[in-house]
């Protein structure tokens, strides 16, 4: 791939931790989904028969866990709260309708999905720790009966509210062009950068470039 | 699998639009009539069990009390609970009473379940697992008001009384009342049984027991296995048998609740994403490449050193 006038955005470790997760995470929520609308029954079928599914589900669930911890470390620092985050909410209207009327100080991520980012941390934090209460036949013979009712419960409503964001997260990937290729190849282009992430652009990208292409001028 | 059933009136995991089939539901509710007050603690009713269900439980530990095996399990589907009570005058009294299955006319277990056919509920009232279906989660554990059904470790699947349907699809009372000697377990229809229940509960009563009443509990919708108790005002006596069993309201939010707004969030997202694309269309990039011809950078490579080295300079930390 000629990555001339291209960005790397997203390093190949991180490429990896997302799609591997990706893959473990449609498994997951696909057998979720087959046991909460039972009308979806069929879509345990990815998982081979539905005893397999209910057998692996919960591996699955413990691999999408382990791999969001890893990306935790890895991109907590880019979706701390900034001062500009506010700018972004203040203008989501123009977001949103597609004007790009002026730069919004964008960091490396947007508001949207600095709080993308939190979501997904404590919903599957949350899976994780309702899925162990219910896991049989390995935890839940340890819980109390009450506990694993309240379980159940929650670990449904935290895989609804985790499968809508990620649904959202998608839409969001076809909708902005470029960013599906960014994340499965790394790199973006220098526009795409200025246009979704001025201020990452401006801070990071531009000065970087100046200094390298002023190191091989000199 | 080998006989068909055609009197299935609730199926677990299924929409109501694609019910089981029923056409055969000209029949009787039974029930099992249960009086404790008449039970010895012999166990036969344990032994008849395992006997015709061909069950047969590891031998376990005597952990110093006449409950034996301790507990229900996957392979023991009944068990005599044994209570001691005193009362103030330092009589001594044997609360007996033969825990199992208690058929639910609503039950939590069928509600939970979320797996298509697993548990069904016959026209006769009979709750049954169909073990082939079972996938082994547990949630008809959770959803049991009684903490009735166990997960057995040999094929991971769910197990409890079937009030002997097989035995009763042709006719013939559940073995464990075939089998009881002093007659304290009774079997008929619901309505037959309720009137043995009455007239024992007026017989109680006339000897002295003044809390003597009938145990089917409606939070459950009633039950199809039912008891007489001595001390019916208070159930909890024997063996924590619960005063008001109902489906959790967890359990109820789980199911009832959650799953159409679930199913509502799930349209909404997703009309939500589609008329948004058509309206706005996608989110493309404006002009070209800004900087690129000045600033071009010799090699990709270098422009990634460059961002890696201006990672810690990030300014979010310092916001």
């Amino acid at each position: 791939m000629d990555t001339k006038n291209l960005i790397l955005r997203t390093k190949f470790v991180d490429r990896m931790c997302h799609w591997t997760m990706v893959a473990c995470f449609f498994l997951v929520a696909m057998s979720g989904l087959s046991w909460f609308f039972p009308s979806l029954n069929w879509l345990s079928g990815v998982l081979g028969t539905p005893q397999l599914a209910r057998m692996l589900h919960p591996f699955l669930g413990t691999v999408v866990f382990v791999l969001l911890v890893c990306m935790f470390f890895r991109f907590v620092h880019y979706n701390m709260p900034a001062r500009t985050d506010v700018t972004w909410f203040r203008n989501i209207a123009d977001v949103l309708m597609n004007r790009h009327t002026k730069p919004l100080g964008i960091g490396k991520y947007n508001a949207g999905q600095k709080i993308l980012f939190w979501c997904i941390m404590a919903l599957i934090s949350a899976l994780f720790a309702t899925g162990v209460v219910a896991w049989r036949p390995y935890f839940a013979g340890y819980f109390p009966i009450p506990a694993i009712r309240l379980a159940l419960l929650a670990h449904s409503l935290a895989g609804l509210g985790l499968i809508l964001l990620v649904i959202g997260h998608i839409y969001m990937g076809i909708w902005v062009r470029g960013s599906i290729t960014g994340m499965l190849t790394g790199y973006v282009s220098r526009a795409w950068a200025k246009q979704h992430h001025d201020r990452w652009y401006a801070e990071e990208i531009a000065p970087a470039a100046k200094d390298t292409s002023a190191k091989r001028q000199s | 699998m080998g006989m068909q059933s055609q009197d299935i009136i609730r199926r677990s995991a299924t929409n109501g639009l694609t019910p089981a089939p029923q056409a055969r539901d000209h029949q009787h509710e039974v029930a099992k009539l249960i009086d404790v007050s008449i039970c010895t603690g012999c166990k036969g009713c344990q032994v008849a069990c395992s006997e015709w269900n061909d069950l047969r439980d590891e031998v376990g530990h005597n952990v110093g009390v006449y409950d034996n095996p301790a507990d229900l399990t996957a392979e023991t589907w009944t068990v005599i609970r044994f209570d001691e009570e005193e009362d103030e005058s330092g009589t001594l009294e044997w609360l007996l009473r033969k825990e199992g299955c208690m058929h639910c006319a609503e039950p939590g277990c069928l509600k939970a379940c979320p797996s298509p056919g697993a548990i069904v509920q016959f026209a006769n009232g009979i709750v049954d697992f169909q073990s082939e279906q079972c996938i082994g989660c547990g949630y008809c554990i959770a959803g049991c008001p009684f903490d009735v059904p166990r997960i057995n470790k040999k094929d991971n699947k769910a197990y409890k009384c079937t009030l002997c349907a097989d035995r009763v699809s042709v006719g013939q009372e559940p073995a464990c009342v075939k089998t009881c000697p002093t007659g304290a377990i009774s079997f008929g229809s619901k309505a037959e049984m309720k009137d043995l229940a009455a007239s024992r509960i007026e017989e109680l009563k006339s000897r002295g027991h003044a809390g003597a009443g009938l145990y089917d509990p409606q939070g459950v919708g009633g039950t199809h296995v039912m008891y007489v108790l001595t001390h019916a005002d208070k159930p909890e006596m024997y063996h924590r048998l619960p005063k008001d069993p109902h489906i959790s309201p967890f359990v109820r939010g789980w199911k009832e609740w959650l799953k159409p707004v679930g199913a509502l969030g799930f349209i909404a997202t997703l009309a939500g994403a589609f008329a948004h694309y058509v309206g706005v269309g996608p989110n493309t990039v404006d002009s070209p490449d800004p900087e690129a011809a000045p600033a071009k950078p010799p090699e990709g490579k270098e422009t990634v050193a460059a961002a890696d080295a201006a990672e810690g300079e990030h300014p979010v930390g310092r916001e």
